[in-house]
């Protein structure tokens, strides 16, 4: 809570200075600070790493209320489409992992007020694998998954 | 080329934009066949999406989007002819931009 309050009022005031200072205290990620790409993140190896460097936490509840619309199975695993919704209300960011993936975080959506929640993109998918849709909602974290059977895997070579 | 192709369309007060990029999306794990090196990462790691020069929507991206992506979000409150600007930079600091309508 503290956090997000900190969050809204650093982005407001855009002090260089106190921003890194957040980031350096780990008080912000960021990725929501400055829309900066999140090294950490992007390249963390498990699901817990990458949700903590990115949102700042890994414990998310599962709701269906998160649509997740792909393939039950996908021939090519170089392009899966992948299509995320839901209904809820004050989504600022919507992330997409690939769980079996080497780096599981695939992409991550930071939304403004006139965004609606809905996110739709391809992705590459190493292996028969859930794909998880994380929803950062106010402060809490939703999540929800889908199982998506590969047949041939599109990360390797 | 680096070359985005946009279409926004407005339906009520949903504004639905599809856009596809042309980019090699290469994650830096894939090898050449040939010489068995390892071919280097290259990916979009940042889009962000613009609607008459309010940012609507930021993404960022690992290697793990799909070669030429495409990304489709919405947006509420927009008006035929409104402009929406996609902006991508990749991880080699290589950037490209388009703008269209609303219709």
């Amino acid at each position: 809570m503290i956090d997000a309050k900190r969050r809204t009022l650093l982005k407001g005031s855009l002090a260089a200075g106190s921003v890194g200072a957040a980031i350096g205290a780990g008080l912000l990620t960021p990725q929501l600070a400055l829309a900066e790409w999140n090294e950490a993140a992007f390249t963390a190896k498990d699901i817990p790493a990458a949700l903590n460097d990115l949102l700042g936490g890994d414990s998310a509840e599962t709701t269906d209320k998160i649509k997740i619309k792909a393939p039950d199975i996908a021939e090519n695993g170089a392009v899966v489409p992948v299509t995320v919704e839901t209904d809820m209300e004050g989504v600022t960011s919507i992330a997409i992992i690939a769980a079996k993936n080497q780096t599981p975080l695939i992409a991550a959506f930071d939304l403004s007020e006139t965004a609606l929640p809905f996110v739709s993109t391809r992705i590459k998918m190493a292996e028969t694998a859930d794909v998880v849709a994380v929803v950062k909602a106010g402060d809490k974290l939703y999540q929800n998954a889908k199982n998506v059977k590969v047949t041939i895997g599109g990360c390797g070579g | 080329m680096p070359d985005i192709k946009i279409r926004a369309k407005l339906s009520g007060d949903e504004t639905t934009v599809k856009c596809l990029m042309s980019h090699a999306m290469e994650t830096g794990l894939r090898k050449d066949s040939k010489t068995g090196e390892k071919i280097p990462a290259h990916f979009i790691q940042e889009v962000v999406c613009k609607h008459k020069d309010e940012v609507v929507m930021t993404a960022s991206w690992s290697g793990g989007v799909s070669k030429n992506p495409y990304l489709s979000f919405k947006i509420k409150g927009a008006a035929a002819g409104d402009p929406i600007e996609i902006a991508w930079t990749d991880n080699k600091g290589e950037s490209a931009s388009a703008t269209a309508e609303i219709s």
